[in-house]
């Protein structure tokens, strides 16, 4: 029966049920067990499978990214919970040198199945250190697969999914989207209470539309969904894809849609410079059919290269929003 | 003004000798001494090929660190786990990884243990549960990952991480002693202390005089040990292993050894040593050691060593001879193993 969930707990229940289902998977992290997670999604994990399987770390992120990698390798399949992306760089190197690597390297003899959640994101003044997006970092290098869900249905389908992937996956989670009620708004909304697998690499088309193509991913898909009913209110007819993975790109959904819409407005909270709307506008590009459906030179918003400021007119300059990305797409239908 | 005196609680350390017993037969003397011709027999001829420019990028050996290698695999199996490093020709040789699948992977061969993708620094084999990374002090974690895996499995495998003194000054070291004491994990740390990370000695590089006494900041035990006597690695080595599989915890090895090899071929000057080093530790040569302890403690002969010798020549030649029939991968080839099921 669905029910009505929030983010973080959809997040939970995958990762509970994916234990009851398989006893090799461990969760590891920091205050990931008695106190269930600094975004709570890790609650009641100690209690039910024990410190075994659910193992609070010290703050030694490439110590216990290691530690991950090194289970894998003969047999568990981790969880590894860094309690912010912002984090990963003390741990970089076992990440992009030794879990995304260690399969091809060793011509395809071991399997790295493990899934590193962490939480981005930013929109709440945390500031230049605790709010960034980064997942371009990730998906620029080989042997990782990103994911990035924009609400608690697609969150559990792809957790499941990745728990149950034999290679590394990020999984970004965005903080505005758990619905924790601290960090307004969330993302609430119908979940099965069955375990079911949604596959990497297929975007959802959110919205249906004829006149702009809206690509989002975690959070800017949820205010490209925002922006496209405004839109519609204005007589834009968008169509919204949430990304969902960016690695692998679903780069036939994006053709097809440009394809009919002729308009491509890329949003990205991330920074703007090599990033994942250079990536998206490249694939529209480079195949002659969707580029010569091209009515508008592509668009795009985001961060423009400035680290996240506290203050919130500072943040709010910044970042993208359903105001900045309704402005743009109408710029660009009017063009 | 007025002058305070407080008292503060200190700590120092004390050095203490322990005592370990070892029984050694014929048998593990010519074990030890079969391991460690094969590898320098091995590294010979890749060093000769080498210089002939036969192979692609760096390569490096350990002629005369073999004792390390050999003394502490005698004392594991194919369940049990190691990460090794960039110079791990020798350690993969002791792992029983097979010689023409070593000689393959250094000439990019599709027979290569890791099918030409990983070369001779990257050395690995699933079904032996070895790994060698890059990266220095990248493997340490994830010996004691492979520790946890068992610990939690119920399995009563244990992991060893080689690495070298360079590799004790970067975080990972630290942070995998720590966290393998707080989780008690089946693992031993074998630190390879070769005096130099490339050109700099470790005395110029490490604030404590030897890294044995780190370990005490970690609960764990360590032992300092003559990493050129295999007999003296087997033996704290077996103490470390068995201590692990009875659950007991993490030890550290730091084995006291010197790189008479270059820190690579051909590039290294090796103008950094001082002059008459190098002779004085050639004397200690790990494998003419063992000779002379074996003919002293009555256990093998001259003709036992003139025959591994000669034993390992032939399969060296023979390996030669069958990576080289191996051809060189498809292009294809290359973008395999991103994924799973590429």
């Amino acid at each position: 029966m669905p029910r009505e969930i929030a983010m973080w707990e959809a997040i939970n229940e995958a990762i509970r049920q994916e234990m009851e289902r398989d006893s090799r998977i461990i969760v590891l992290g920091e205050d990931i067990g008695k106190m269930g997670g600094a975004f709570w999604c890790t609650q009641g994990l100690l209690e039910q499978f024990g410190s075994s399987r659910v193992i609070d770390t010290p703050i030694s992120e490439a110590g216990f990214m290691g530690m991950a990698i090194g289970a894998a390798l003969v047999g568990l399949r981790p969880i590894v919970e860094l309690q912010f992306v912002d984090f990963f760089g003390v741990a970089w190197d076992q990440i992009y040198n030794h879990l995304a690597k260690l399969r091809y390297m060793s011509g395809g003899q071991f399997k790295l199945p493990v899934v590193i959640r962490a939480p981005i994101g930013g929109g709440y003044g945390d500031a230049a250190q605790h709010s960034q997006v980064l997942y371009s970092i990730f998906a620029h290098i080989p042997g990782l697969k990103v994911v990035a869900p924009s609400n608690p249905y697609d969150a559990k389908g792809l957790l499941i999914s990745s728990i149950r992937c034999d290679d590394p996956v990020v999984f970004l989670e965005h903080k505005l989207l758990y619905g924790l009620f601290y960090l307004p708004p969330g993302s609430f909304g119908e979940v099965p209470e069955e375990p079911y697998e949604l596959p990497l690499g297929e975007a959802r088309i959110a919205a249906e539309g004829e006149d702009i193509t809206i690509v989002g991913a975690a959070y800017t898909a949820y205010l490209a969904e925002k922006a496209a009913d405004r839109l519609r209110e204005q007589g834009v007819s968008a169509e919204v894809i949430d990304l969902r993975t960016l690695v692998p790109l679903d780069k036939h959904a994006l053709r097809k849609s440009v394809e009919k819409t002729g308009r491509l407005l890329v949003v990205d909270e991330d920074y703007l410079p090599y990033g994942l709307t250079g990536e998206v506008i490249a694939t529209i590009a480079e195949d002659a059919e969707a580029f010569k459906a091209l009515k508008a030179p592509p668009a795009r918003v985001g961060n423009p290269g400035v680290p996240v400021p506290f203050s919130e007119p500072l943040e709010k300059a910044v970042l993208p929003s359903e105001d900045k990305i309704v402005k743009e797409a109408l710029k660009l239908v009017e063009a | 003004m007025s002058r305070v005196l407080l008292s503060f609680k200190s700590y120092s350390l004390a050095e203490r000798e322990e005592k370990l017993e070892a029984e050694v037969t014929r048998e593990l003397a010519l074990s030890f001494y079969r391991k460690m011709v094969l590898a320098r027999t091995l590294e010979d001829e890749l060093k000769r090929r080498y210089e002939s420019f036969e192979m692609r990028g760096e390569l490096h050996l350990g002629r005369g660190q073999e004792a390390i290698p050999a003394g502490v695999c005698e004392l594991l199996s194919d369940r049990d786990f190691v990460s090794a490093t960039h110079r791990c020709i020798a350690h993969a040789v002791c792992k029983g990884l097979p010689l023409d699948g070593i000689i393959a992977e250094l000439y990019g061969r599709a027979s290569g243990v890791c099918r030409g993708k990983g070369g001779h620094m990257h050395l690995a084999s699933s079904s032996k549960r070895f790994l060698a990374t890059g990266i220095v002090g990248g493997g340490i974690p994830i010996a004691a990952g492979a520790a946890l895996a068992f610990k939690t499995l119920g399995e009563d495998s244990v992991a060893v991480a080689f690495f070298g003194d360079g590799a004790a000054n970067q975080g990972t070291f630290h942070e995998s002693l720590n966290l393998a004491s707080i989780y008690r994990l089946p693992v031993v740390f074998v630190l390879e202390d070769n005096q130099y990370a490339f050109s700099t000695r470790r005395s110029e590089s490490t604030a404590v005089e030897s890294n044995a006494i780190r370990a005490l900041g970690y609960s764990m035990p360590a032992l300092e040990v003559d990493g050129n006597d295999v007999i003296a690695v087997y033996t704290a080595a077996k103490w470390a292993v068995e201590r692990a599989r009875r659950g007991e915890g993490p030890s550290l090895l730091d084995c006291k050894t010197y790189r008479l090899s270059p820190h690579l071929e051909i590039v290294d000057t090796e103008e950094y040593r001082p002059e008459g080093e190098k002779e004085k530790w050639e004397k200690l040569d790990p494998v003419r050691r063992l000779e002379e302890q074996a003919v002293e403690l009555k256990l093998a002969s001259k003709e036992d060593f003139e025959q591994i010798k000669a034993e390992a020549r032939k399969l060296v030649e023979e390996a030669f001879q069958r990576a080289l029939s191996s051809p060189l991968p498809a292009p294809e080839e290359a973008f395999r193993d991103i994924f799973s099921g590429e």
